[in-house]
């Protein structure tokens, strides 16, 4: 049942940033998998990006401060099962990366393209060429890849799809 | 399998990922390249992040009140389960990727029958998740053998020697051991002969198109799932356990 205290929460929760990825809150990310009542308290479960993920403990930290200001009884769980993927980032989250600077990630995380360093392509977020090429599959954070626009010539972060 | 099986079983796994993540560490600030400096980094903390999981699901198992910290920093080389392979000294960059890229091709049989088996759901959902962070690292040290091992002379000779160096201590993946056959009749872990095929054939398919010979021989360097290691691995635990072992209720 979603209670307006329920509601209120997840309220909150929208003004609890990812630390890594600053513009963008814990919900749009999907790693809010859900918020309930269980007796007296309220439960909210949340999926890390990656198993290695330094933000997580942050995260879970900030989720849990932010709920206990609307219910003091909270607490958090950290659910690994359905995996985090890359399509739960919703489509006004991948514009809000677009326009920082970000590749948002592109097609289905099961797309072996990417992965095989087949070309599917990442339009450049600054300048907007299609003409861009991977330097790296490993960026400054777990979840980005590091990639360099052949037209402007600047390099720019892209989110993996997993 | 027993709970203390089902435990020790947990530990191989999450032993295997710690040390490798330990060692490619190592490396940060030390790379040959900006870029591959921070792909080791990255692919260090997966692993790292592996093996957080699964150690805390062998503590909870236990029950005996050992969380990951405790088991990663309390215990000694004795008690570690990981495999010869992964604990070798990094050595020269064509190293570190002969390894990786033998452990790599490992890990991606290994995560993908955890990631389906029903006898061990948490570890079938960290499996889950692994699995998609190791493609990622198979892609790149599979792609590294491939540059380096199709490249200059020098190159090729120096991934070539590593590839021999490193050949005897890959057998122990798939070696038989009380814990992995108690694991395997179980349906934890993947048929032996079936798991060291699919590695045989996908390690030989890249090995060919890196131009490098696959090593012909079949002598095995073993001991790590039984506790007994090479003295590399007590050296790195010395450095990793120093401080939680000074300060063990240190908080920070």
């Amino acid at each position: 049942m979603v209670t307006d205290t329920i509601q209120e929460i997840i309220r909150r929760l929208h003004d609890v940033m990812d630390p890594e990825i600053p513009f963008l809150n814990v919900m749009e990310m999907g790693m809010v998998r859900e918020v309930v009542q269980e007796g007296s308290t309220i439960v909210i479960r949340i999926t890390p990006t990656y198993s290695g993920c330094p933000a997580t403990d942050v995260i879970a930290d900030d989720v849990l401060a932010a709920a206990k200001i609307i219910h003091p009884d909270s607490r958090t769980e950290i659910i690994l099962s359905p995996a985090w993927t890359t399509d739960w980032i919703g489509e006004e989250a991948r514009l809000k990366m677009a326009e920082h600077g970000i590749a948002p990630p592109t097609g289905q995380s099961a797309d072996k393209a990417f992965l095989l360093g087949k070309d599917r392509i990442t339009p450049c977020p600054l300048c907007k060429s299609t003409d861009t090429h991977m330097v790296s599959a490993f960026g400054s954070t777990a979840c980005k890849a590091h990639f360099k626009c052949n037209a402007c010539l600047e390099p720019f972060d892209h989110f993996k799809c997993i | 399998m027993t709970k203390a099986q089902h435990i020790d079983w947990l530990l191989s796994l999450a032993d295997d990922a710690l040390i490798l993540g330990q060692r490619l560490s190592e490396w940060c600030g030390h790379a040959p390249a900006l870029e591959e400096d921070i792909a080791l980094s990255n692919i260090a903390l997966d692993l790292i992040g592996q093996s957080r999981a699964l150690l805390s699901h062998a503590g909870r198992l236990e029950g005996a009140g050992r969380d990951e910290d405790r088991l990663a920093f309390f215990r000694s080389d004795r008690e570690y389960r990981n495999l010869l392979l992964v604990e070798l000294p990094n050595g020269h960059f064509g190293d570190t990727i002969a390894r990786q890229f033998f452990y790599d091709q490992f890990a991606l049989i290994r995560y993908t029958h955890l990631a389906q088996q029903t006898f061990d759901s948490e570890v079938a959902a960290i499996a889950t998740k692994a699995l998609k962070e190791v493609r990622y690292h198979a892609a790149h040290s599979a792609e590294w053998m491939i540059r380096l091992g199709d490249g200059t002379e020098l190159s090729k000779a120096r991934i070539q020697e590593s590839v021999d160096r490193l050949w005897p201590f890959t057998g122990e993946c798939f070696q038989e051991h009380t814990i992995l056959d108690a694991a395997i009749a179980s349906g934890a872990m993947p048929d032996r002969s079936r798991a060291q095929n699919t590695w045989n054939e996908s390690v030989g398919a890249v090995l060919n198109q890196a131009t490098l010979t696959k090593p012909e021989g079949s002598w095995k360097q073993s001991g790590g799932r039984d506790g007994l290691h090479t003295e590399h691995l007590s050296y790195m635990l010395a450095e990793m356990q120093v401080l939680p072992r000074l300060h063990p209720e240190a908080k920070w």
